[in-house]
């Protein structure tokens, strides 16, 4: 188990360096010279060198590769082009929100997912088996910010049950104006949850220990909730760590459509001031985010079976 | 000696075997209820988009004074802020949709299939290498991915196709080099090394004809994706460029408007759920019919 938790840690810190490569080449491909898009037009030239001096603009590309990494370590994801303020304080302050909306997400995904998918798979087979297949397939291909547009439609303008701007003040308000930007990032997940937890208790259902519970005369309900769900649940968990990742990402569409302050919303607005540092930031905050959640996903399902990380190991 | 069971499994792919399968498998797929309606709804897309310039309107064409009305005989779907005809401006979106997802999976497919074929076949290191390649494109998310890329190279067609490769081909790529790892030890692969094949060749003509059938099937599946992704980034702003019509585009124009009339976001989001449906439903019914090993996986 050790060995192959180095090795998946190993790969995920090359994935990240990688990647890190990857946005330096491309902050650097992106045409114009960084110091005078930073210091204006009228800038003097003295100006320029000084500035491209101070920000080390004037060494070895290597050597600004290596001191991007060694700031990245430290925490340092520079400063907001704008404001000057460092880009981690403005990425944290942002981040609750986000993460609020994700939180919220999870729930709408988790509830009537465990539902259908518990449902589905003790009628396996039968009408309600097919419908709520159905239901799954539709809602995790239709697009979330066409389903947030449509709410907002529905819920805020036509029918005006909820707000359908900001984030609000106060708990209760603050809840209430979470419900469609949850409803329509988690959505889809509802079909990812019930599909997985569907298959899973399906596979647990031929287990020996539920056959030897049913022996004993157990009821139906308990050898499901006692016994299958204990297990079966595991797999969802993994696949919902994964949804994690692609929700706070895709927060991008529910906070633009929404109007709620958050990283998505901050990112889109740096991109449209050209505030690269903020880009670049929030990007590598999201990636970094992206690849623990899988690594961590990964882990389970090795410390749940023995067969993956033995393929991985040998 | 295991010669005969491998002609015989070289022989279940070969161009004589094919039809009468094929024919059966169509049947099949259209007698589930899900793959017909799937078929239907991507025909009515199709339909949509080959019908596109000749509703006698002009998708681009301003007219104000006509602005933000309901569907009625001359418009019908409506107009939006500017006054342009909306069923136009869908018919034209439909085109650009269909003609980018399939042709940017078409894209990523075969980058994916030649890197994985190339990371099963080739040395070890240039496989590990490959891997690794593949995990750090895919862990960074979507529409991040899409942000940064359009910072650089600004909103266009092309950026959507690149976020499109990005995003999808890794995918392609990891099934491709499984695949090929499994069968280049097979005895037909083997006999046709030891004949004097090269590498090339046993990859494209033996390999690739023996692996390629699934990654089809995840291939038509993430249509809906791609058709999601365009859009999207549309409707950020970063794909398709105003006054061309995507569906995304419009989407946005209506969502600015929304309190003014509601015809350009229903006339927007309707084709999007429409195709992705259409194209969900049918790839699942391949799959049902094409690959049970895939099937049960669900």
């Amino acid at each position: 188990m050790w060995l192959y938790f180095l090795k998946r840690l190993g790969l995920a810190v090359a994935v990240v360096a990688i990647v890190i490569a990857a946005l330096f080449a491309m902050i650097h491909a992106i045409p114009g010279d960084p110091a005078r898009v930073a210091l204006g037009p009228r800038a003097s030239e003295e100006l320029v060198a000084a500035f491209r001096e101070r920000i080390g603009l004037d060494q070895p590309i290597l050597v600004q590769m290596g001191n991007f990494y060694v700031s990245l370590l430290r925490g340092d994801l520079g400063r907001d082009a704008v404001s000057g303020e460092p880009v981690l304080r403005i990425l944290l302050s942002q981040l609750p929100d986000t993460l609020y909306l994700v939180l919220g997400s999870i729930l709408v995904a988790v509830v009537p997912g465990v539902f259908l998918g518990t449902l589905a798979a003790r009628h396996r087979g039968s009408l309600i088996d097919r419908v709520t297949s159905v239901i799954s397939v539709s809602v995790m291909s239709i697009p979330a910010f066409v389903i947030a547009i449509y709410l907002l439609l529905i819920f805020s303008i036509e029918l005006q049950w909820f707000p359908a701007i900001g984030a609000g003040e106060g708990v209760l308000d603050r809840l209430h104006r979470l419900v469609l930007p949850s409803l329509a990032l988690g959505l889809a997940w509802i079909g990812y949850v019930a599909r997985i937890l569907r298959a899973s208790i399906l596979e647990e259902m031929n287990e020996p220990h539920v056959r030897t519970a049913r022996a004993f005369g157990l009821s139906e309900n308990r050898i499901m909730y006692d016994y299958v769900l204990r297990i079966a649940i595991l797999p969802t968990i993994t696949v919902l760590g994964i949804g994690v990742g692609h929700m706070l990402s895709g927060a991008v569409f529910a906070e633009i459509v929404f109007a709620r302050p958050g990283i998505g919303k901050l990112v889109f607005d740096a991109i449209i001031s050209r505030n690269y540092p903020v880009v670049t930031g929030a990007v590598l905050l999201t990636t970094i985010f992206f690849v623990l959640v899988n690594l961590l996903a990964d882990l389970v399902i090795a410390w749940l079976d023995p067969r993956v990380r033995h393929d991985l190991a040998g | 000696m295991t010669l005969p069971a491998d002609a015989e499994t070289a022989s279940r792919t070969d161009a004589g075997g094919r039809p009468r399968r094929r024919a059966s498998s169509f049947a099949r797929l259209v007698s589930d209820p899900l793959g017909a309606l799937g078929l239907g709804l991507i025909v009515l897309t199709v339909i949509g988009a080959l019908l596109a310039g000749v509703t006698g309107q002009d998708a681009t064409a301003l007219n104000p004074i006509d602005r933000f009305q309901g569907p009625s005989a001359a418009h019908w779907l409506g107009t939006d802020n500017l006054g342009r005809d909306l069923f136009t401006r869908v018919l034209a979106g439909a085109r650009i949709a269909l003609t980018l997802s399939i042709g940017a999976t078409a894209l990523a497919l075969v980058i994916g299939v030649i890197a994985g074929l190339i990371a099963g076949y080739g040395p070890r290191w240039l496989d590990n290498l490959l891997l690794l390649v593949f995990d750090a494109m895919k862990s960074v998310p979507t529409v991040m991915l899409a942000l940064v890329l359009v910072t650089m190279t600004g909103p266009s067609l092309y950026a959507v196709l690149l976020v499109v490769v990005i995003v999808n081909a890794p995918a392609y790529g990891r099934m491709a080099r499984t695949q090929t790892l499994a069968i280049r030890s097979s005895e037909f692969i083997e006999a046709e090394r030891s004949l004097g094949a090269k590498g090339g060749r046993i990859m494209f003509r033996h390999v690739l004809p023996n692996i390629i059938g699934p990654i089809l099937i995840v291939a038509a599946m993430d249509i809906p994706v791609v058709v999601g992704i365009e859009a999207g980034m549309s409707f950020l702003g970063l794909g398709v460029r105003p006054p061309t019509p995507s569906w995304g585009s419009i989407l946005y124009d209506g969502f600015s408007y929304l309190r003014e009339s509601p015809w350009p976001v229903i006339a927007g989001g309707l084709p999007i759920i429409v195709t992705t449906l259409g194209f969900t439903f049918l790839g699942e019914a391949l799959r049902d019919t094409f690959d049970p090993k895939i099937a049960g996986r669900k």
